[in-house]
């Protein structure tokens, strides 16, 4: 999902690439997993520490749009729920940071980069959650797009990402369900709670297309993202299949698609649906979307608020072990 | 600037009876938080009953580049597996 817009580098021909390089790259072809410590191109460690802390970052600001509602949820059942989803969200950051740390990058480095604006997080997360269907919206639409994403990665060439990718999609399917759970109460309730999942629907129909990134005629870096394993399916290919899967799901709620291009296409075996408005998603991702201010100005004010703490516990940690110290060398 | 909590590397025993496996890493300010913050990221959905932690650098790793010589010992020893020897049918289940 969320690594949208990662540029690539070090894209070249075979013949030529360095005796080094084409060995790595044969490495790669054969379906060998890269581990850390392992020689890689350079172009291949900037790449995955770009797209994996990208991944990182919108795993961490998808916390915000859905913690906004832990306080409202409407039972204190939902309530318990969004708050573990949530807390996954979390994990799953974690989990995509480490990963990156093992290329020679320090999850500091990386959460400045993203409190700085020098590293972006998915487009999907500066949209704001405005009622109750929202939640279930994003769970059903924004981690439907994401698993569409990330399946396909736990095949992905560096064996850190992979191994973090099959963590995150086994808690991940929970996380859509429970949106899908929420989208059904609403659909089926009054007249004014359909309404509102309607509305959810419409608002998210189209920032959920855009989570896979550029049309592929559009996505430059595509190509050598997929020689090294590091994507595996093409932008378009996700999207579609996003779609073919969303259509049915939605027909189930009595919802309608925000889509009057909509028709199946028997010839292809899958929906044709519009296009979301690119210039949209690149204002969005340049940070002019609704939410982009609020959503880094929460990061970096929890990060601010925070450094009192994380100071604390290492000052205790390091008077602790100053103290064990002393009672070990009183005692030989 | 804060300094960044040190790293510790975690390892899972799944289930009674199996190895503790390495699940990943976390930051935490010492062992005692690592293993907190352990439960926390690593069995959330009973993945485990004991937890190890380590301190990231202090694991020593052999080196990749030498993964040939280091193995080599065993890939030239093929007599190390039951396969390598040929017993009739007739004796019977070996």
């Amino acid at each position: 999902m969320y690594a949208q817009l990662v540029k690539s580098e070090g894209a070249k021909p075979r013949e030529e690439m360095t005796a080094e390089e084409i060995a790595f790259q044969d490495r790669i072809d054969r379906g060998e997993k890269i581990e850390p410590k392992e020689w890689m191109p350079d172009g291949y460690r900037k790449t995955l520490i770009r797209q994996i802390g990208q991944h990182a970052h919108s795993e961490i600001v998808g916390q915000l749009p859905e913690g906004n509602w832990i306080t409202r949820a409407p039972t204190l059942e939902r309530k318990a729920i969004l708050l573990a989803k949530v807390q996954d969200e979390a994990g799953h950051g974690l989990y995509l940071y480490s990963a990156a740390e093992t290329l020679g990058v320090s999850r500091d480095e990386l959460l400045e980069k993203l409190h700085s604006g020098n590293m972006k997080y998915s487009s999907i997360f500066n949209y704001p959650t405005l009622n109750w269907a929202d939640i279930g919206a994003v769970g059903w639409l924004v981690d439907g797009a994401a698993i569409m994403n990330q399946v396909p990665l736990q095949r992905t060439s560096y064996g850190p990402y992979s191994r973090a990718m099959i963590r995150i999609c086994k808690e991940e399917s929970f996380h859509q369900r429970q949106g899908y759970d929420i989208m059904m109460k609403m659909a089926s309730g009054t007249p004014e709670q359909k309404a509102m999942a309607q509305d959810a629907l419409n608002r998210f129909w189209y920032p959920a297309l855009m989570m896979f990134g550029p049309s592929d005629k559009d996505s430059v870096h595509s190509v050598q993202s997929m020689a090294w394993k590091i994507k595996i399916n093409t932008n378009d290919e996700l999207r579609q299949k996003f779609v073919d899967q969303t259509v049915p799901q939605a027909k189930y709620l009595g919802l309608s698609i925000p889509d009057e291009n909509l028709a199946w296409n028997e010839e292809k075996g899958g929906w044709d649906f519009s296009e979301p408005d690119w210039s949209e998603f690149f204002a969005v991702i340049a940070g002019n979307g609704p939410c982009n201010e609020e959503r880094l100005g929460a990061r970096v004010k929890a990060w601010e608020d925070g450094a009192w703490f994380r100071d604390g516990l290492m000052a205790h940690a390091e008077k602790a072990e100053s103290r064990r110290r002393a009672s070990r060398m009183a005692a030989e | 600037m804060s300094s960044e909590w040190p790293l510790w590397e975690i390892f899972i025993r799944g289930q009674h009876g199996l190895n503790h496996r390495h699940v990943g890493s976390l930051h935490a300010p010492d062992a005692e938080m690592a293993i907190r913050n352990a439960r926390d990221v690593y069995t959330r959905r009973n993945e485990g009953v004991s937890i190890w932690v380590v301190p990231s650098n202090s694991i020593t790793a052999s080196s990749p580049s030498e993964k040939g010589p280091l193995f080599e010992p065993s890939n030239s020893k093929v007599y190390r597996h039951p396969t390598f020897f040929d017993i009739p049918e007739e004796v019977g289940h070996m």
